[in-house]
């Protein structure tokens, strides 16, 4: 492990900086080799790229657009906001584009049973959208307290002939599903592929996930350059649970000094350990689920629980290149509250009629802030991953709709 | 052999280790691995369990060090942690039940973990203190040998062992970076998957067991699903220790239930049961 020669966005042995790495048991170190391998190969391979690109084209619904929310734009009166619709993707996030990708590698591997961990749903719902596309076996582990929050996507789910596992276990969230998924392919890894969802987990994943929904920020940097007259965002503003949707925008833009890219954590209902999953705010480094990061955890360095209003950044540990873009300064990150995330997504509800994923208000309520105090002759990008449909049983409690 | 002071502590974990897996040969025997979860039922108890074992054959103990997240194990062991974690144990806790049962018994002391706590504690400190304790090695389940280049010098300059493990998923190249990496004796997974009993010894045991010996002349220990005497007495054939961890943590649960001093006695008597066909 080199940690000296890492540059940033590039991983050397899985490291981004002294982040990342391989921390699970010998047992699944074959099966991760064999999947770095195999993603390896078909990064430098025509004709996987070219199967994928049309997939994310025919498919999933990409390019997706880039649009400038005007009258969002002019209720804060600050600088022009510019939105990344992810939300319009087929299955309703960005998750779609990561699924794509592995389930190619799955199909390369000749494994067709599909494992999956799940936290809003949506990546679960993105996995056995994809399964199904390639006749695969589905098994998705969700924690219980989400598969209660998020029904609806359980149902989706099953619709697409997934088998749902709720994991009651632990604090019954993400991070108790992603156990769950690490314990069934450490049992069944010879014919099981684990579709991890996010940013995490042991090399290669962090750097394959980010790779897979690179196009997002691609397509972001081009779009606006063509509605911009060639010039630059100020800044981009995505949501952090481990943090893809963000490393996905994020990565086409880590050179462009002069891009400010931040990051929205999930604050919660207060700063104590256990009502947040701000990491960057009470965490400290760890290893968690094969990554050395950045982890809520107490003094004996078992995990906290942790809170958000969304589930999709209720987690205590963040993507490894995020603790190194923290580290160096490049990015930024900040702990958005349930209550903030709430109201924007409200707001954007009714100036611009999108109704957004509670995840990505997260970072519609961090660009709301900070945007009035930025020249209205520049611009930002914000990211909305996902759309809010999953949410509205949330949404119709907390808003009292 | 009494308390061992600071200094000549330095080489003791992995010779007390060779020690132990020699007289087991020389008595035509594997050396009994019992696993227990530090805690469970209580502290007290797993000082008390430790003893009882040691009275029923035992020679090493694996003293699991409870952790919130741990991936590689199955329900019971699972199950186990969390009641260690309700009643607040830490590490810091475990190190000073190490010390208490090396006082007491002349077992073998491996501490098996996750490596999140280990990190925490921080690594010097933790191998200095651990061999303090008077643990021979540590094993950390989520730690391979291409992670564990300081940690391997750290515990190695503290005299403790470092056990890896060696799984049916490993292939040869990895099998002689684990031999090279590991002291004191290697752990064998007897199969893929998280801890847990089964009914049988998995056919592919033996196999492995014997390309683990290719490259090393280190005690080899197998472990995952053995829960019987029978199984014990199979796995004395071809390897030179048997882990048990499942069945005799499920035995402890069981009889906690009606109180800790049942607990102490199921131990025993669980363990004393691997013996008897011997």
């Amino acid at each position: 492990m080199s940690t000296e020669q890492t540059v940033i966005g590039k991983s050397v042995e899985g490291r981004f900086g002294p982040y990342g790495g391989r921390y699970v048991p010998e047992t699944l170190v074959y099966p991760h080799e064999e999947l770095a391998a195999a993603y390896e190969k078909a990064r430098n391979d025509a004709a996987f790229q070219h199967e994928f690109d049309q997939l994310l084209r025919d498919y999933a619904g990409r390019p997706t657009r880039l649009y400038f929310a005007r009258r969002l734009t002019e209720k804060l009166g600050g600088a022009r906001v510019y939105l990344k619709r992810e939300d319009l993707l087929h299955t309703g996030a960005h998750k779609i584009n990561n699924c794509l990708g592995q389930i190619l590698l799955a199909k390369r591997l000749g494994k067709k049973r599909i494992i999956a961990e799940t936290g809003a749903g949506q990546h679960g719902v993105a996995t056995a959208t994809v399964a199904a596309l390639f006749g695969f076996e589905c098994v998705v582990y969700m924690g219980a307290e989400d598969v209660e929050r998020q029904s609806l996507n359980v149902a989706r789910m099953r619709l697409l002939g997934a088998e749902v596992c709720s994991v009651s276990g632990g604090t019954r969230t993400l991070k108790d599903a992603i156990n769950e998924a690490m314990r069934d392919w450490v049992t069944n890894c010879a014919d099981t592929y684990y579709l991890l969802g996010s940013v995490l987990g042991a090399h290669p994943y962090p750097t394959m996930v980010r790779d897979f929904h690179a196009c997002i920020g691609r397509e972001a940097r081009r779009q606006f350059m063509e509605a911009e007259n060639g010039g630059l965002p100020l800044a981009l503003f995505a949501c952090v649970g481990g943090g893809s949707n963000a490393i996905g925008l994020f990565h086409e833009f880590l050179n462009d000094k002069e891009v400010a890219l931040i990051g929205a954590e999930a604050g919660g209902r207060g700063t104590g350990l256990g009502e947040h999953a701000a990491r960057f705010r009470g965490g400290s480094q760890g290893v968690l689920q094969g990554t050395f990061s950045y982890i809520l955890q107490d003094e004996h360095g078992q995990i906290c629980p942790t809170h958000s209003v969304s589930a999709g950044l209720d987690y205590p540990s963040i993507g490894p290149e995020h603790a190194f873009l923290h580290d160096l300064g490049r990015a930024e990150y900040v702990a958005v509250s349930d209550q903030e995330a709430l109201e924007a997504c409200q707001l954007l509800a009714r100036t611009e009629g999108i109704i957004s994923a509670l995840e990505s208000s997260h970072a519609v309520a961090e660009a709301c802030r900070r945007v009035p105090g930025m020249p209205r002759d520049r611009a930002v990008i914000v990211n909305l991953s996902g759309r809010g449909d999953k949410d509205m049983g949330i949404l119709q409690r907390e808003l009292q709709l | 052999m009494s308390s061992v002071s600071g200094t000549s502590s330095k080489s003791s974990g992995v010779e007390r280790l060779g020690a132990i897996f020699r007289s087991c040969r020389e008595a035509k025997r594997c050396a009994l691995i019992p696993f227990i979860t530090a805690g469970d039922p209580s502290l007290e108890a797993s000082l008390r369990i430790a003893q009882a074992l040691e009275k029923a054959g035992a020679d090493i103990l694996e003293l699991g060090i409870p952790f919130s997240d741990p991936v590689a194990d199955g329900p019971v062991i699972q199950r186990a942690s969390e009641r260690a974690l309700r009643q607040g144990v830490s590490l810091p806790d475990v190190l000073r039940l190490a010390t208490e049962i090396r006082k007491t018994t002349r077992l073998g002391i491996v501490l098996f973990g996750y490596y999140n706590p280990i990190l925490r504690y921080g690594l010097e400190k933790f191998a200095h203190d651990a061999a303090e304790a008077g643990a021979d090695g540590v094993l950390v389940t989520d730690l391979i040998p291409e992670e564990a280049g300081e940690y391997r010098n750290v515990l190695r300059g503290a005299g403790l062992a470092t056990v890896f493990l060696a799984a049916p998923t490993s292939p040869d190249v990895r099998l002689k970076a684990i031999a090279e990496s590991s002291s004191g004796f290697i752990y064998t997974v007897s199969r893929t998957g998280v801890t847990g009993s089964r009914e049988r010894v998995p056919v592919g045991a033996r196999e492995l067991v014997g390309r683990v010996r290719q490259f090393t002349k280190l005690p080899i220990a197998l472990g995952f699903g053995i829960s019987n005497a029978a199984h014990v007495n199979e796995v004395a054939e071809f390897a030179d220790g048997a882990v048990v961890g499942t069945a005799l943590v499920n035995a402890i649960d069981q009889a906690a239930r009606e109180g800790e001093d049942s607990a102490v006695r199921a131990a025993g008597e669980f363990v004393a049961a691997l013996r008897a066909e011997e």
